[in-house]
């Protein structure tokens, strides 16, 4: 990760691990809120939750699932100089984050269109334990959301330096470390799926 | 960085080994030395203000009633005034600013392991600290809840809360991305021989402090960031009339806050435990059970944060828990005063500045955590809670702990970098007065709130008057302490006679180098440690 002089892939993804964990940490408050709310407000949390549509987090998650498998394969590929199947990998990556991005700007919608977001009138009519349910919905998934984008972003840095021969068949660590973050991506969404969609139904 | 040429024996180091020039050479270099000044000299400014602050606060309440501010702007210094020592001065303070200049030296690196996201931790540090002071002009004018942000008031006051949170979510993640970096450093770069074992002791609080920036750190990150979310686009987790519980903030805010005390403590008993065997001449007594004890404060330090919420509203219970897990971490911090003072006795002691900056942190840190203990007791903490008492505590574990560490720190090391010594009769004379006032000020601050004076209060009742007018004083005789000492250190860094390479007679590996550093800290080879940090009879010193 560093212009030093000596490589050493060790350090570099030890330090990844490292942000990874502060990753999961950040999460961690999200996951603790919906722990103690969901404990806390039991029945409004299923009725709540039966409002989520199941299609579409179960069509994300086959989606994020596989753009995960197009990332560990397209890392092997580099090793084994492969170098355009790696790219062309890594563009169906990108691709599926752009799948998942307009599912979630669908689903997103329709539940505006309902009145369900922050602050809107018609959640000032729902029981309070509901509200607080769309609330961590609505910044638990943004706050995913918002890391697709941006392990798009890197995907997309690693795929430039790939093709300029920076990050090659001898130096791949950037492609692991950029690989990393997007299972974490993947990995936060696997929590979300069954906690928002399939055990509160 | 491979480009520096054959300067190496230039006495100004790596003062003239810059691949660009001017302030260019300094913002973009990646060179820890380079990036550890730029931190130190902007904590100190950062320093400077709260310490301005602080001084406007006591001036305040010399008398009761409207002294020389009205109850808003009040509200806004003591917020400040904590945000800017606590994110800003403190939690950077010692990691950042010493840790970049000395810690690579100290475990024969030539650098950390990731020098450009270092340089990118500075930039996020500057931007959260442009952004803090930003929000004292802008919006709805400065924020007035108390650096602890708490809700509900915080998600309603007009004031420019949105901002200064921001502010403190970049200072959080530019001390991630430091904690990540030391870590991996101390893990990846060590030299030939430099076992574990063999690590100074302020390397070993570092490592420590960094896995606390890295596991606590988020947790603040995204509890401001749902502060920000309920007053941006009022998605309110922590409102009652949207379900939510302001418990929670408290809990998650303290759930980084309280480690945050470990961020801020450690590597301050770091520089007292290498400080400590260098004045003393004889090695550090007990280092495996200071190092062992480093890193059960980083994680029993972990377990306590509700010990700031016994009268928020718990059960019993739980309070009970938090209390005896309170009482567990002061067993670790004891350990190592005992073995300072063990290592102590009966040693040929040098009552140098830096020895004496020293001695008065674990004087004043002692003081600071048992009446920590008064406030960890249930039962105690109610009688005090929310009273003067708790900020003469807690200024003489961040102040005469930390703030006395990085004091210490700046006469031992800052002779290293700059190659200069400063006056020792002077700095002496500084540290007595700046003893003196820190004693009248914070002591009183005790003893009031043992009377029963509210903290954060604009105004107070007539009988409190002559204790408060005492504090003030006391912070006058400390604010010309304090000028005393930064003038006389400044100007012997810059115009004072050459330190040497080893001034103090250190048998770690950053005194076995030239003063200032070359810019590779290291010859052409890489150094090979053969005995440990304070073996001053095998480094030949004794």
């Amino acid at each position: 990760m560093s212009g030093h002089i000596h490589k050493d892939y060790t350090g570099a993804k030890f330090g990844m691990w490292l942000f990874l964990f502060t990753e999961v940490l950040l999460f961690g408050g999200l996951f603790i809120l919906y722990s103690v709310y969901l404990a806390r407000y039991p029945k409004e949390f299923i009725s709540a939750g039966k409002e989520l549509n199941v299609w579409f987090g179960g069509g994300n998650t086959l989606v994020l699932l596989t753009s995960s498998l197009f990332v560990a394969v397209s890392i092997t590929a580099l090793r084994r100089g492969a170098k355009r199947l790696c790219l062309g990998l890594l563009g169906g990556t990108i691709a599926c984050a752009a799948i998942f991005m307009i599912n979630k700007y669908f689903e997103w919608s329709a539940k505006i269109h309902h009145g369900i977001y922050p602050g809107s009138p018609h959640m000032k009519e729902m029981m309070p334990g509901e509200v607080t349910f769309f609330n961590l919905y609505y910044l638990t998934t943004g706050l995913h959301g918002i890391h697709v984008v941006i392990g798009g972003l890197i995907l997309t840095w690693a795929m430039i330096l790939i093709k300029s021969g920076r990050v090659n068949a001898d130096d791949w660590v950037i492609l692991e470390n950029a690989g990393l973050y997007w299972h974490l991506v993947d990995l936060i969404w696997i929590f979300i799926f069954p906690l928002y969609y399939l055990i509160l139904h | 960085m491979s480009d520096v040429t054959a300067t190496a024996t230039s006495d100004r180091g790596f003062f003239d080994e810059a691949k660009y020039s001017g302030i260019f050479g300094w913002i973009f270099s990646t060179d820890h030395k380079r990036i550890g000044l730029l931190y130190f000299w902007c904590i100190v400014a950062f320093f400077c203000i709260g310490v301005v602050l602080g001084l406007l606060i006591r001036l305040e309440l010399f008398a009761p009633g409207e002294t020389i501010m009205g109850p808003q702007a009040y509200n806004a210094a003591f917020t400040l005034h904590g945000v800017i020592m606590i994110f800003l001065f403190i939690i950077p303070g010692i990691p950042a600013a010493f840790g970049n200049l000395i810690m690579p030296i100290q475990i024969g690196a030539r650098d950390v392991a990731f020098p450009k996201l270092n340089l990118f931790s500075w930039y996020l540090y500057i931007t959260g600290a442009i952004m803090a002071v930003t929000s004292l002009f802008t919006g709805g004018g400065p924020p007035d809840t108390g650096w602890t942000f708490y809700v509900p008031f915080s998600a309603q006051t007009s004031t420019n809360v949105s901002l200064a949170a921001m502010a403190v979510f970049f200072l959080g993640f530019s001390s991630i991305l430091t904690g990540l970096n030391f870590v991996t450093t101390v893990h990846r770069l060590r030299t030939t021989g430099m076992t574990w074992m063999r690590i100074p002791l302020f390397t070993w609080s570092l490592y420590a402090t960094a896995w606390i920036q890295i596991l606590a750190t988020p947790v603040i990150g995204i509890t401001v960031a749902l502060l920000f979310a309920e007053r941006v686009i009022g998605a309110g987790l922590f409102d009652p009339t949207q379900g939510g519980d302001p418990i929670m903030f408290q809990h998650l805010f303290w759930i980084y806050s309280h480690p945050a005390v470990y961020i801020m403590v450690l590597p301050g008993m770091g520089v007292v435990s290498d400080i400590i065997p260098v004045f003393a001449r004889k090695p550090a007594f007990g280092y495996k059970a200071i190092v062992v004890s480093s890193l059960a404060i980083a994680f029993a330090g972990s377990l306590v944060w509700a010990h700031h919420m016994y009268t928020s509203g718990m059960s019993d219970m739980a309070v009970l828990i938090f209390s005896f897990l309170t009482f567990i971490v002061a067993i670790p911090s004891a350990i190592k005063v005992f073995n300072w003072l063990a290592t102590l006795y009966q040693g040929s002691i040098l009552l140098d500045p830096p020895l004496l900056y020293a001695l008065s942190f674990i004087l004043l840190f002692t003081i600071g955590g048992l009446t920590g203990l008064v406030l960890g007791a249930a039962a105690t903490d109610i009688h005090v809670h929310d009273t003067y008492f708790v900020v003469g505590h807690f200024h003489f574990v961040m102040f005469g702990g930390t703030g006395m560490a990085f004091f210490a720190a700046m006469h031992y090391w800052l002779p290293k970098i700059y190659g200069r010594m400063y006056d020792k009769t002077v700095a002496t004379v500084a540290w007595g007065v700046i003893f003196i006032g820190f004693c009248i000020l914070y002591i009183t601050m005790m003893v009031v709130g043992m009377q029963g004076m509210p903290r954060r209060y604009w105004d107070y009742l007539p009988e409190f008057t002559g204790l408060n007018q005492l504090a003030t004083v006391g912070s006058w005789i400390l604010a010309i302490g304090l000028i005393l000492m930064f003038v006389n250190v400044f100007r012997g860094i810059f115009k004072g006679d050459p330190a040497g390479a080893n001034p103090w007679g250190g048998a770690s590996l950053e005194w076995q180098i030239s003063s200032p550093p070359t810019m590779e800290n290291f010859g052409e080879e890489d150094p090979v440690v053969t005995h440990g940090p304070y073996d001053f009879k095998k480094a030949g010193i004794l």
